[in-house]
């Protein structure tokens, strides 16, 4: 049978991977967004993980919102993209400097 | 080596190979595509641990609705790809340093002797008939109902945000309304004169 900490260190290398990723694409906001969403799948699979070897819903139930929360937040920022593009003609993360004063 | 081990570690190797696809990829088509195959491999590896209904849920809500609004959203934009690329080799070194630190330290913790084969043993496989989408169903509709109801009001903030956010109205286009239509009479279109008759 796998263990548990072969499933948890699946869930680190992932993380490490979407830390990376965003270290790495700074400039390109949508693979920052995909990197949080890769995330999110990580700690995911520790949820599952711990469910599944601790015989608990709990578990499971939590990443049901989390899908959910997950979802929302890819929606919207989506849609602040999209506005984001129609009002400035950019999406680099490096013109986005209004707020500095 | 069961039958379970050796999903596990092809489906795991194919998902680490396409989340380092999705971060090193130059085109974010390509990067939102090489994301659809990881939420399929963790899909697999979610059933794996027994968790159907997840594993369901994640192809069709991410890959069926997340993943198409990405696409949507990259295809839309006019994304120039060139200067976007800008600085990948000068963060490389930091950002894998980081990565690298966080992964080590993750895995320092786990493989400690808490998380071990002794103290997690595995748990027996269920029966054939066990429902996990049952079970998931009882506790969330029961113990969880509250939480349930908040996470449908995220929801329903999340559709009015987007509406609220994307939704503009453009007073220089031209356009009809309906109602100014219906409501016409024959005086405004229709000017009566009286004149005398051309001889």
């Amino acid at each position: 049978m796998i263990p548990l900490s072969h499933y948890l260190t699946l869930g680190a290398i992932l993380f490490g991977l979407s830390i990376a990723g965003i270290f790495l694409n700074r400039k390109n906001i949508i693979i920052i967004l995909m990197s949080i969403e890769l995330m999110l799948l990580a700690v995911n699979m520790n949820f599952v993980a711990f469910s599944y070897y601790l015989g608990d819903t709990a578990g499971q139930v939590f990443v049901f919102f989390i899908l959910t929360v997950a979802a929302a937040e890819a929606a919207i920022g989506l849609a602040i993209l999209v506005v984001l593009f129609r009002n400035r003609g950019t999406i680099n993360v490096a013109d986005l400097d209004e707020l500095q004063g | 080596m069961g039958f379970q081990v050796v999903v596990f570690w092809i489906f795991s190797l194919v998902l680490i190979g396409a989340a380092v696809g999705v971060i090193t990829t130059r085109n974010p088509v390509q990067a939102a595509l090489w994301l659809v195959l990881a939420f399929f491999n963790s899909a697999i590896i979610w059933m794996l641990m027994e968790a159907e209904f997840l594993a369901i849920t994640l192809v069709l809500v991410y890959v069926g609705a997340v993943m198409v609004l990405f696409l949507f959203v990259v295809m839309m934009l006019d994304v120039n790809l060139v200067p976007q690329r800008e600085g990948f080799t000068r963060y490389l070194p930091l950002g894998g340093l980081i990565a690298a630190t966080i992964v080590v330290q993750m895995i320092f913790l786990i493989r400690m002797r808490w998380f071990s084969a002794e103290n997690y043993p595995a748990p027996v496989p269920r029966d054939a008939d066990y429902s996990n989408t049952e079970e998931l169903g009882l506790a969330i509709y029961t113990d969880y109902l509250f939480q349930f109801e908040v996470a449908a009001v995220i929801l329903l903030v999340a559709i009015i945000a987007a509406i609220a956010l994307t939704m503009r109205r453009r007073p220089d286009t031209k356009y009809q309304t309906p109602g100014e239509q219906v409501k016409v009479k024959k005086e405004d279109r229709l000017r009566v004169v009286s004149m005398d008759a051309e001889k």
